[in-house]
């Protein structure tokens, strides 16, 4: 099984081996550079003593004589606690000092010392031999002056460095695994509150993602949106598609009803008055289910786009009692509303209107003649809500949620059309704007739906 | 009289690190404590000097037991450096020998706790330790001032004691022949290192007709009896080992030269474990004590030289090699001649 790639582990890993590298480069980089620039400075030392020994070389009567600095010698010793060994030449011949001393492998020239390491005495040295020209009793007789050093002090002291630079690499990286694991954390931050952004929207909410994103994620967050357009697009056919049917269904409708009203008129045959009245109250209902199908329709589009704005729940719930009253004194409907202020919520007054008056005309259709439908406008807490109460049938046992579920209709309802749309508007209208919707059932008989939005 | 002396200066150069091959002449020796286990000591000091320490030691350690050679400081490096001789322990006081020896790789490593409570001045890396110190002093004879006369408190002193009463001091200021005496040799050279006025001294020295001794033990006789009445750089614990003598040591105050005798544990040590031991208990506190009080050579301690700043030890470092050079030596000694040499 494999396991899925990790951003963040691979993230962590490779600041912990860029680490480890960087830990090993320092270590390296002091190791050598450590034992370089001493061993160079060192052999500048040496090659010094080695030439003022040589300077020390005299011709006298009978020879040559020497001196050597003591001086010299302490100082070449003192830099490390090292050993010191000695050879002068003279010609093919020992002058003096250690006369088993191993030769330079070449000779040095005129004024560049010659360095070289030799075993010496089970000792490792670091030697300069430095060549002096002296005339003797007229002949030139060039002098050999080899001084020799152990290093072990300097290597001791390299060591030390180098042992540090270990401790501080092992440092930096014990510094780096807290620090690549915060940096890690910091790089994954935007794509954690990107993807926490998009799973906070609504189900409806079809906007373009426009939180803000790094550079990276921006192709991302484009391809994102590309996809939401193109679902938005292919949504918004379909509703498009929805509202052409719903209007070209209204309208035929609409003519076969003022053609059958007519025809009732002028029909004297009562069997035929039936028939015509039946058909009259189908084009009705058939007509209501197209106008619930364009409502539902605009209601799933709207909520996507969200027009949202400051407006007044209970001027629109007296606006839609109005306009449906007429309706209602057909059936010998009382509509009564109370409202006593303005209640501001934030919201599309196309939707609101659009549920308000599917629970009306719900209401109206369920109520029996001269009955009274109450609409009441009130607050409720924090919410602002219209309840909309009738002495109707009620819910006959089922709950407000199956209710709402689309094309599904109540268990008691089979003599009456309808389409099932209506209660799913209301549901889905309340969700877009943040609100609520419930269906009770009303003391002493009837139903008691309650829409109510946040006050803004 | 100054021809003898060449004369043996040459000798003495010629045996030097590059003499001939043969058995290393042995002054005397003695058996302390069980015969097996034992460990060897070699030395230049002479064994009534250190028999306090060693008995002390040999307490100390039951089972182990010490046999000590003494020989001089010649015989000493010629035994380990070329002969091979397996000595435990090797002292002596010939600083440059010692350290020639520890350079060549003749002597191993020291546990690091036995050097820490040691003076930087008083080892030289982990193979050479001091076990004591001694001044190179001035001797006065009882006779060598007149009353009321102030004895001389430095070498500037001492040259204008010596240049105003040329009469007196005429054949009766004497020192170690450089050219024979390894300390004699040693003491002038670090004369030379550290101060101008020496040449002026060996100067005013030579036109005084200065005697020039082989050993200690002579110079100091000759100073006991009034025959010398100046004796310049003896060895202070040669001349304090005598309380009844007629004349007086002074430590002089430019600066006064102070001798380390160290010691070493060769590469082909027998036992080199009890041979560390036996250093551990001379560098301890009541080792020291032993040597100071019952040797009569003073403790290593460094406060010492704070309590007297014109005390100057000799550098236990390579930059004694130079003194064993031997055509370093034969320029030195060139120029020490002419200058006893003058008119």
């Amino acid at each position: 099984m494999t396991r899925p790639l990790s951003l963040r582990r691979r993230l962590v890993g490779q600041g912990m081996a860029l680490a480890l590298v960087l830990s090993l480069l320092i270590y390296g980089a002091v190791r050598i550079g450590a034992e370089q620039a001493s061993q160079a400075a060192l052999d500048e030392v040496l090659a010094t003593a080695a030439a003022a020994m040589a300077e020390e070389l005299r011709v006298a009567e009978g020879g040559v004589s020497l001196s050597i600095p003591p001086a010299t010698l302490s100082m070449l010793a003192a830099m490390g606690d090292e050993r010191i060994f000695y050879r002068v030449d003279l010609g093919a011949e020992s002058l003096t000092g250690y006369d088993t001393l191993p030769l330079p492998p070449r000779a040095p020239g005129a004024l560049a010392p010659e360095f070289f390491d030799a075993q010496f005495l089970g000792a490792d040295l670091r030697l300069a031999a430095v060549a002096r020209t002296l005339r003797i009793e007229g002949r030139a007789v060039t002098a050999l002056v080899i001084l020799g050093q152990t290093r072990e002090g300097q290597r001791a002291i390299a060591t030390r460095l180098a042992n540090r630079a270990a401790g501080l690499g092992l440092a930096l990286f014990l510094i780096a695994i807290p620090l690549s694991l915060l940096a890690a954390r910091g790089l994954l931050r935007p794509i954690d509150s990107l993807a926490e952004a998009v799973e906070r929207r609504g189900p409806r909410d079809l906007r373009p993602v426009r939180h803000p994103a790094p550079i990276e994620l921006e192709p991302f967050v484009q391809a994102l949106n590309s996809f939401i357009a193109r679902l938005r697009g292919t949504l918004s056919q379909t509703e498009t598609f929805i509202a052409e049917a719903a209007h070209h269904i209204r309208t035929p409708l609409a003519v076969m009803r003022n053609e059958a009203e007519l025809a009732l008129r002028g029909a004297q045959d009562e069997t035929t008055r039936a028939r015509l009245r039946h058909l009259i109250r189908a084009a009705d209902d058939s007509a209501r289910s197209a106008g619930q199908l364009l409502d539902h329709a605009t209601v799933l589009y709207r909520s996507g786009q969200g027009e949202m704005a400051r407006i007044d729940l209970s001027a629109i719930a007296r606006a839609v009692a109005e306009r449906l009253t007429p309706a209602a004194e057909m059936k010998d409907i009382e509509i009564v509303t109370r409202h006593d202020q303005s209640m501001f919520v934030e919201g599309d007054a196309v939707l609101i209107e659009a549920a308000l008056r599917n629970l009306l005309e719900n209401a109206v259709k369920y109520s029996d003649s001269e009955a009274v439908i109450e609409i009441t406008s009130q607050r409720n807490g924090a919410m602002a809500e219209v309840l909309v109460e009738d002495r109707g049938r009620g819910l006959g046992g089922e709950d407000a949620a199956r209710l709402a579920r689309r094309f599904r209709r109540g268990g008691n309802v089979s003599d009456t059309v309808g389409s099932g749309l209506g209660l799913t508007i209301v549901m889905e209208a309340a969700a877009a704007m943040g609100g609520r919707f419930t269906l009770t059932e009303r003391n002493g008989g009837g139903a008691c739906a309650a829409f109510s939005l946040p006050l803004a | 009289m100054r021809g003898i002396f060449t004369a043996l200066g040459l000798i003495a150069t010629s045996m030097l690190p590059l003499g001939p091959v043969g058995a290393f002449e042995i002054e005397d020796e003695r058996q302390f404590g069980p015969t097996s286990p034992r460990i060897e000591v070699l030395s230049t000091t002479d064994i009534a000097i250190l028999e306090p320490v060693i008995t002390a030691w040999i307490e100390q350690t039951s089972g182990v037991g010490l046999r000590y050679v003494m020989a001089s400081s010649q015989e000493v490096f010629k035994a380990v450096a070329l002969e091979g001789a397996r000595f435990d322990v090797v002292m002596s006081s010939a600083m440059d020998l010692q350290l020639k020896l520890a350079n060549d790789g003749h002597a191993i490593g020291l546990p690091a706790e036995l050097l820490v409570d040691l003076p930087a001045w008083a080892r030289w890396r982990d193979l050479l330790v001091s076990v004591a110190q001694e001044p190179v002093v001035l001797v006065l004879s009882e006779a060598a001032l007149l009353p009321g006369e102030a004895p001389p408190r430095s070498r500037r002193d001492l040259i204008e004691l010596l240049r105003d009463a040329p009469d007196r001091f005429r054949g009766r200021v004497g020192s170690y022949d450089p050219a024979v005496s390894g300390a004699g040799y040693l003491f002038a050279a670090q004369d030379a290192r550290l101060s101008d006025t020496f040449w002026r001294l060996a100067e005013v020295m030579g036109r005084l007709d200065a005697r020039l001794y082989c050993c200690s033990v002579d110079m100091l006789d000759d100073l006991d009896s009034g025959r010398l009445l100046v004796g310049y750089n003896v060895l202070g614990s040669y001349a304090l080992s005598r309380p009844q003598a007629r004349y007086q040591v002074i430590e002089l105050e430019d600066y006064t030269l102070t001798l380390l005798r160290s010691a070493l544990v060769p590469r082909n040590a027998p036992s080199p474990e009890a041979a560390t031991g036996f250093l551990r208990f001379l560098l301890s506190r009541p080792g020291q004590a032993l040597i100071s009080e019952g040797a009569g050579l003073p403790a290593i301690e460094a406060a010492a030289f704070e309590r007297k700043p014109h005390l100057r030890p000799i550098r236990l470092d390579p930059g004694l090699l130079a003194n064993l050079d031997h055509i370093t030596r034969q320029r030195f000694l060139g120029e020490w001649l002419a200058a006893m040499e003058q008119p």
